[in-house]
């Protein structure tokens, strides 16, 4: 039977409990607006998922060759002998040219996995569906992820994100350097990331202008400027003040609204009960 | 004349109505109302008070079925309808996933009422788009120990199950 529905009713992290604990096999699909994920699962554990953002390539070779296990020269080769660019094509071709070993292919894999579905746990709205007869795509390198590790992880970036988003709460808002830093400018440190954010701002750029520029998700922006902001030494430029959002208090109730003393359950015997059971039964006999 | 009560609860739309319609040997007196909210998509008409079913089983002894109404502003109804119940029933719409949390909510509110045993009653098991009973228990955050049953609240073999399962929960608290 199918198992569907809204994120706005049932969230990632209520599904990934549900999957974990009921041990399913198949695959979640989930279908936002702007997004599609598939994610596959054995027996409770998560195995495989791809999630269609932005057209980027997370092929095998291209997340060894982020993560500094391979380099451009045998990415380019490798890529050129590939037929498919299966995963395990990919990984056979890898191998076979000594550039790499199943230990960092099967690391890459989890990597991949896990980048796709910890973005997923910030979806609000959209609609899955579970189909408990699809499972992982035959060429594809499957692992097996303890789902509760999972969730945990997830739940923590969740918490993160919405840090993140406190301190910066709209993407349309521009930073400008701070004029007299309270840093040595000398002793700062940037990565390759803060660097490339660094180049773009300007009261003129929006941190949504920097994201696209500098190919970054919402999360990895903000992480980026909120620590070059924790370093003092950029600003945001905060748009005018809005009146606060009022809330309706919730309507429903949940519980009584009154102390309300238990009331003891009624006196039966065995024998009543059992006149009500054969009485049932007979229902239509 | 000995009356013994069951309260038959969940979220608006469920089925509740339809349960007890299904097994009463009375035609239901039901409160019901037509809809002018935005729920009218759902259901032409709800109850408003309550639905109200009855199964004698001999001269002495007699089986009521007490509806809640389907909307959480009736639920001071549930109280007074909750009173010296035997047990209660929790109707879920297993293609509105919409409602679990509803449901959830209303299951928490019917158990500190009374310490009385229920059941689950998964409805709509008959739809293509139904959550399995499994499923629904892991949802609602429902105790093992707990029965989640399927449920087809039309199919009079399936209410009877439905209310045997109560009757036997029942059975098993009650001392020899």
């Amino acid at each position: 039977m199918a198992l569907k529905g809204n994120l706005h009713d049932f969230t990632i992290t209520q599904l990934f409990n549900l999957v974990n604990l009921a041990g399913k096999t198949g695959m979640l699909v989930i279908e936002t607006k702007a997004h599609n994920a598939q994610v596959f699962f054995k027996d409770g554990k998560l195995v495989q998922s791809h999630l269609d953002q932005d057209g980027q390539n997370n092929d095998l070779v291209t997340i060894l060759l982020k993560a500094g296990k391979i380099n451009a020269d045998q990415a380019k080769l490798v890529r050129q002998r590939a037929a498919t660019r299966t995963d395990k094509e990919l990984a056979l071709l890898l191998i076979g040219a000594g550039y790499s070993n199943q230990r960092d292919i099967v690391q890459a894999v989890k990597d991949r996995i896990l980048e796709s579905v910890y973005p997923l746990f910030a979806w609000t709205e959209g609609s899955f569906y579970f189909d408990s007869n699809q499972i992982s795509p035959d060429e594809q390198i499957t692992v097996m992820l303890n789902l509760e590790n999972v969730i945990i992880e997830g739940t923590r970036r969740i918490k993160e994100w919405g840090q993140l988003k406190d301190d910066l709460p709209g993407l349309d808002w521009a930073v400008r350097f701070v004029d007299k830093p309270d840093v040595h400018l000398r002793n700062v440190q940037l990565t390759v990331e803060e660097w490339r954010v660094i180049s773009f701002v300007s009261p003129k750029n929006t941190l949504r202008q920097i994201a696209a520029a500098c190919k970054m998700d919402d999360l990895q922006l903000r992480k980026t400027v909120y620590r070059l902001l924790q370093a003092g030494l950029i600003e945001v430029m905060r748009p005018t003040a809005k009146p606060p959002i009022l809330t309706p208090s919730p309507v429903m109730a949940t519980g009584p609204s009154q102390p309300f003393v238990t009331p003891p359950p009624p006196k039966v015997d065995r024998g009543l009960l059992n006149r009500l059971i054969q009485k049932i039964k007979s229902i239509g006999e | 004349m000995q009356a013994v009560k069951m309260v038959i609860t969940g979220p608006f739309s469920a089925g509740k109505t339809q349960f007890i319609s299904t097994i009463s040997e009375i035609k239901v007196v039901s409160t019901e109302r037509s809809i002018s909210d935005a729920t009218r998509h759902v259901k032409k008409a709800t109850t408003v008070a309550m639905d109200f079913g009855r199964i004698s089983v001999d001269e002495s002894l007699v089986l009521y079925m007490f509806g809640t109404p389907g909307q959480r502003r009736f639920d001071f109804m549930w109280e007074i309808l909750s009173e010296g119940m035997l047990g209660f029933v929790v109707v879920v719409d297993s293609v509105r996933p919409e409602t679990f949390r509803e449901a959830r909510s209303i299951l928490d509110v019917f158990r500190s009422y009374a310490q009385t045993p229920y059941v689950v009653a998964a409805n709509k098991q008959d739809k293509a788009d139904a959550w399995e009973p499994e499923d629904l228990r892991i949802a609602l955050g429902i105790d093992r120990k707990v029965k989640v049953l399927p449920c087809v609240a039309t199919d009079r073999e399936s209410v009877k199950t439905i209310l045997l399962e109560l009757l036997y929960s029942v059975l098993e608290l009650t001392p020899d």
